[in-house]
């Protein structure tokens, strides 16, 4: 199993790469508190909460939107297409090279 | 004002397990919440959800947790306020700690204890520009009152069991139909409760615009009409009395961050030898506290309010020597009845 290099975008614009485990069922959310970047996970990773939003900036890697995630970004806001919840992006090979950048904290 | 030992703001998990041990060191607690029931983000956000990490429990339910957390501090009859936000602090020249609420109610105690997880929930407000013009005047996003809605035109947004619970519940009760805007055709909220949506829309009670979304708020003082972006493209205008934007709630520290604590990233800094804060006599424990290797767990928040309350009964009682007791030996005496905390 590989490590996995992924580049987060923080709300002030700035860039970070992160090295996550691909053998350790880590999720973007679980990846992204790990290294301290401001993301709140508050329901702890259950798609229920939307304070884990990222915007997908290199599509090819990515899968679909499952149907609890699709049901909470139906009420979140700052929802674009490209809109994804970090809690429901496991960690695989794949997602090597992915780009995401955080959406703004709701109010 | 109410008179305890350990006031606790925030009556989740951390909140209730706290009032057991105090409990077993006999020393008398009251909650505070600003949610009208106990159990914090596991009864407001995830109560039918599996929890995997409580030690001796492979899979409890949020919401068993807290049924069995609110039994097991009951023998210790804790006071509750619920429904009511902890805004302000003051110290009293005897030491005491007067705190009070978004209503007025004051509760007096030697020990405060915070255990207000990630702050206060309150409603996520939807993005549109001249929302607070119309907050209160027809913009509401708590239904406190049910019949003070009936015989008006409502319109409610959201596609969780908020949204859809009342929007049946308008349906059914009220002589005017309700309409259910939601961005998606896809619901957070129980099947049976999307099921019967359906079937209130083809009894014509009500009206189920989906892949909408309220755009703009209009009305003289008072709201009178709003715009639905259906589509993305289509723009409908209909006349109504209320709008409930209904999209959950989220956690703010609110208030809390004003009491004069030190505060980092969003959370209360403690000593990890007891818990405590910047000022002696509170403590904050669980999700809303940060020191060198915070780890926000139920069960980290367990162990924090068990080490709190041992520096608590010092503080509640410098003259005493306690010894830990272990419940094995004698089980658990509670408080009777007679004793609990009195309103004065």
């Amino acid at each position: 199993m590989k490590d996995v290099t992924i580049t987060v975008i923080d709300r002030e614009g700035e860039s970070h790469e992160l090295i996550a485990p691909t053998d350790m069922n880590m999720n973007l959310m679980e990846v992204c508190k790990s290294y301290e970047l401001p993301v709140e996970g508050t329901c702890g990773g259950m798609a229920m909460c939307a304070s884990c939003q990222v915007y997908v900036l290199s599509e090819e890697h990515i899968g679909e939107r499952n149907d609890n995630e699709e049901a909470m970004l139906s009420e979140a806001f700052y929802v674009k297409d490209n809109s994804r919840l970090g809690c429901q992006i496991n960690m695989v090979e794949d997602l090597n090279g992915l780009t995401v950048e955080l959406a703004p904290e709701s109010e | 004002m109410i008179k305890t030992d350990i006031l606790i703001i925030g009556a989740g998990p951390v909140g209730l397990f706290t009032v057991f041990e105090a409990g077993l060191m006999k020393l008398r607690c009251h909650l505070i919440d600003a949610i009208a029931q106990p159990g914090g983000q596991l009864s407001e956000i995830y109560p039918k959800k599996p929890i995997y990490d409580i030690p001796g429990f492979p899979s409890v339910l949020a919401g068993d947790l807290v049924n069995n957390l609110v039994e097991q501090a009951a023998p210790f009859n804790p006071g509750y306020t619920l429904g009511e936000r902890a805004d302000t602090i003051t110290k009293l020249d005897d030491g005491n700690f007067v705190v009070t609420t978004s209503k007025g109610t004051q509760h007096q105690a030697p020990v405060v204890m915070i255990a207000g997880g990630l702050g206060s929930f309150e409603p996520r407000r939807p993005l549109i520009e001249n929302l607070g013009d119309f907050e209160g005047k027809g913009v509401e996003y708590i239904v406190r009152e049910p019949q003070s809605f009936l015989g008006n035109d409502i319109v409610i947004s959201g596609g969780g069991d908020s949204a859809l619970d009342w929007a049946i519940y308008f349906a059914n009760e009220g002589s005017n139909p309700v309409t259910l805007v939601h961005r998606s055709d896809r619901f957070r909220a129980h099947k049976d409760s999307v099921q019967k949506a359906h079937e209130l829309q083809e009894q014509g009670k009500l009206q189920l615009i989906t892949h909408g979304e309220v755009t703009a708020l209009k009305g003289d003082d008072q709201l009178s009409e709003i715009e639905i972006t259906v589509n993305k493209n289509e723009v409908k205008t209909i006349k109504t009395d209320y709008w409930l934007p209904l999209f959950g709630l989220s956690p703010k520290l609110g208030p809390i961050g004003n009491w004069g604590l030190e505060i980092e990233k969003n959370a209360i800094v403690v000593d990890t030898f007891d818990y405590q804060t910047n000022i002696p006599g509170i403590f904050a424990i669980g999700d809303v506290n940060t020191y060198a290797g915070k780890l926000k767990l139920i069960l980290c928040g367990f162990h924090e309010a068990t080490l709190a309350v041992q520096t608590a009964y010092k503080i509640i009682h410098p003259e005493k020597k306690f010894t830990m007791k272990y419940t094995t030996v004698q089980g658990i005496q509670g408080f009777e009845e007679k004793e609990t905390p009195v309103l004065i």
